[in-house]
């Protein structure tokens, strides 16, 4: 547990020191900002209820988040092999696991400060409209949790190259098709429809957070989908010793 | 402290190592040479517990490595032939991440970043980026995060490579104060630095170590003769060629174990012998000559070139199922 939190640190570390955490940041809270003021404050919002409004602000909010984990999840193994650094995890008494889940974490943390920099704007609707605490509350954990298991599928898409530009191409298609598994069940005959939407990122398994309502059958979707995907990255790892 | 039994390592259906045995003592300061592509990183990178072999077992420090890598890589420290250095930290910052990889709390980092600065002479480096640093210090700062930890065992992977000629004589320096601290494993192609740095050499070709053994020792079991170099006095002409007629090389020939005798050049006033014999013939070739009214100028052991040695081990086709030469 000391390691992964040294590893923790070091990576939470180049994150704030890099330009990249930094643009990853701003481009979020930008896009947030101006997608809010359009459906919410802006002359072309109309009249919406604001349970709808902060509806539709978790709607936008979950693709930027996802977005934002694969840029920031893609350089965490990838760079270590491209500045070949990590021969120094390898050769240092940590395991793989201890490897993984120190830049998850790390991620994730940098990640959950960006999301939670955008709370201002449920607090305005909260203010201004008729919604509750735990709306918001569990729209955030749903932001969270998507935002945890698409970077542990971005790690992953890093633990199996060398280049920069393979692993974000992969990570992309994998959070792309996880995402698409929603509209593709529509068009899929049962049962393959119904297994398709119980796997997809978004939509099924995401919908009730983004009104509010949480079910634990989500939040065990979510964290079994992270805790796979960082399996899947362990084992990546060791098998690349045996190559 | 390491021994190695048949180690194999295949890369996909193509045998890049093995299968390779050998023992390093505790202490010992080995060199392993061979030219680009005969095996040494992968060596290296399987003792350093980086890669797993194929087949075979190998044991540090009385731990298995295969079975339990983990308790390995508390005692050894692995400096691969590009440091692996993260640009964006200072080296303060990135020895005291590797010190913490390595389990060491906040008191014996202290005491060991003080010790590791003094012995690579990076002290004054502490709060520079290592994307500021130059090729040489970046070595320093690599070979400082291999025994921040003090490991037992130090692998050092081609530490020389890329360096200038003023630093390559720093990081032999180094390895020199490196060597009497720990047991250490250095790969190179640099025939004079793995020859001034290692008590021993393993030849490494084609994925196998064709000798082990000093340089002294690859000579003699290579060449079948140890060389003396004789210079005496003459009182005449020094043209005479050294055939029956010479006094001089008659006296060496009648040395017992002597097979050959060469006249080589000398300065005026003197002749030179190149003497091949089976065995250290010094003390004998001495007397005779002191004996037999000869002043001895000059009697010196020439060794075979390394560069000699190391080329005929690697050109001699078949070479590497005969010539294992025992250290």
């Amino acid at each position: 547990m000391r390691t992964t939190w040294t590893i923790y640190r070091r990576e939470l570390a180049a994150y704030l020191s890099s330009p990249m955490g930094w643009i990853v940041a701003a481009a979020v809270l930008l896009i947030d900002g101006l997608l809010f003021y359009a459906q919410a404050l802006g002359p072309a919002a109309g009249a919406r209820l604001s349970a709808e409004v902060l509806s539709r602000f978790f709607w936008n909010s979950s693709g930027l988040v996802a977005i934002a984990a694969v840029a920031l999840s893609i350089r965490l193994i990838v760079e270590e092999r491209q500045h070949e650094t990590l021969v120094l995890l390898n050769t240092s008494p940590v395991r793989d696991r201890e490897i993984v889940l120190g830049k998850f974490l790390s991620a994730f943390t940098f990640l959950a400060g960006i999301t939670l920099l955008t709370i201002y704007m449920p607090l305005l609707i909260l203010v201004n409209g008729r919604i509750s605490v735990g709306q918001v509350a569990v729209g955030y954990l749903g932001l969270l949790l998507l935002g945890a298991a698409v970077l542990s599928v971005g790690i992953f898409a890093s633990s199996l190259t060398r280049h920069q530009l393979v692993a974000a191409v992969l990570g992309s298609a994998f959070v792309g098709t996880l995402f698409i598994f929603w509209p593709m069940s529509f068009v899929l005959e049962p049962p393959l429809s119904r297994i398709v939407a119980s796997l997809s990122l978004h939509g099924r398994n995401w919908s009730g957070f983004q009104i509010g309502t949480l079910h634990l059958k989500d939040v065990f979707y979510y964290v079994a989908t992270t805790t796979f995907f960082l399996l899947l990255s362990t084992k990546v790892l060791e098998a690349k010793r045996w190559e | 402290m390491l021994r190695a039994d048949r180690l194999v390592k295949y890369y996909g259906g193509k045998r890049a190592l093995g299968p390779v045995s050998f023992e390093i003592g505790a202490g010992e300061t080995v060199g392993i040479l061979g030219l680009n592509g005969v095996g040494k990183t992968t060596l290296l990178r399987i003792v350093a517990t980086d890669l797993r072999p194929s087949g075979g077992a190998i044991e540090i420090d009385g731990v298995d490595a295969l079975r339990d890598p983990h308790a390995v890589r508390t005692r050894i420290g692995f400096l691969p032939q590009r440091p692996p250095l993260y640009p964006d930290m200072t080296v303060g910052e990135y020895l005291s991440f590797a010190g913490r990889l390595r389990g060491m709390d906040d008191a014996a980092l202290k005491r060991r970043t003080a010790v590791v600065e003094e012995i690579t002479h990076i002290g004054h480096m502490r709060n520079e980026l290592v994307r500021h640093l130059s090729l040489g210090y970046r070595q320093r700062v690599g070979v400082a995060q291999a025994i921040i930890h003090d490991p037992a065992f130090l692998i050092l992977d081609e530490p020389t490579q890329g360096l200038d000629p003023a630093q390559v004589v720093e990081m032999r320096n180094m390895i020199r104060d490196l060597k009497a601290r720990y047991t250490v494993l250095i790969s190179s192609h640099n025939l004079p630095e793995i020859s001034e740095s290692c008590d021993r050499l393993m030849v490494l070709d084609a994925g196998r170590i064709v000798a082990t053994g000093t340089e002294a020792t690859l000579s003699e079991r290579l060449l079948g003769a140890r060389r003396v170099e004789v210079v005496v006095r003459t009182a005449g002409s020094d043209s005479t060629p050294p055939d029956a007629a010479d006094p001089v090389a008659a006296c060496i020939r009648a040395v017992a174990g002597v097979r050959e005798v060469k006249q080589g050049e000398a300065e005026a006033g003197a002749r030179a012998y190149t003497v091949s014999a089976e065995g250290d013939v010094r003390a004998e070739l001495c007397r005779a000559l002191v004996l037999a009214g000869f002043d001895v100028l000059r009697l010196s052991e020439t060794r075979e070139k390394l560069e000699t040695i190391f080329l005929q081990l690697v050109a001699t086709d078949g070479a590497h199922d005969v010539d294992h030469l025992p250290a």
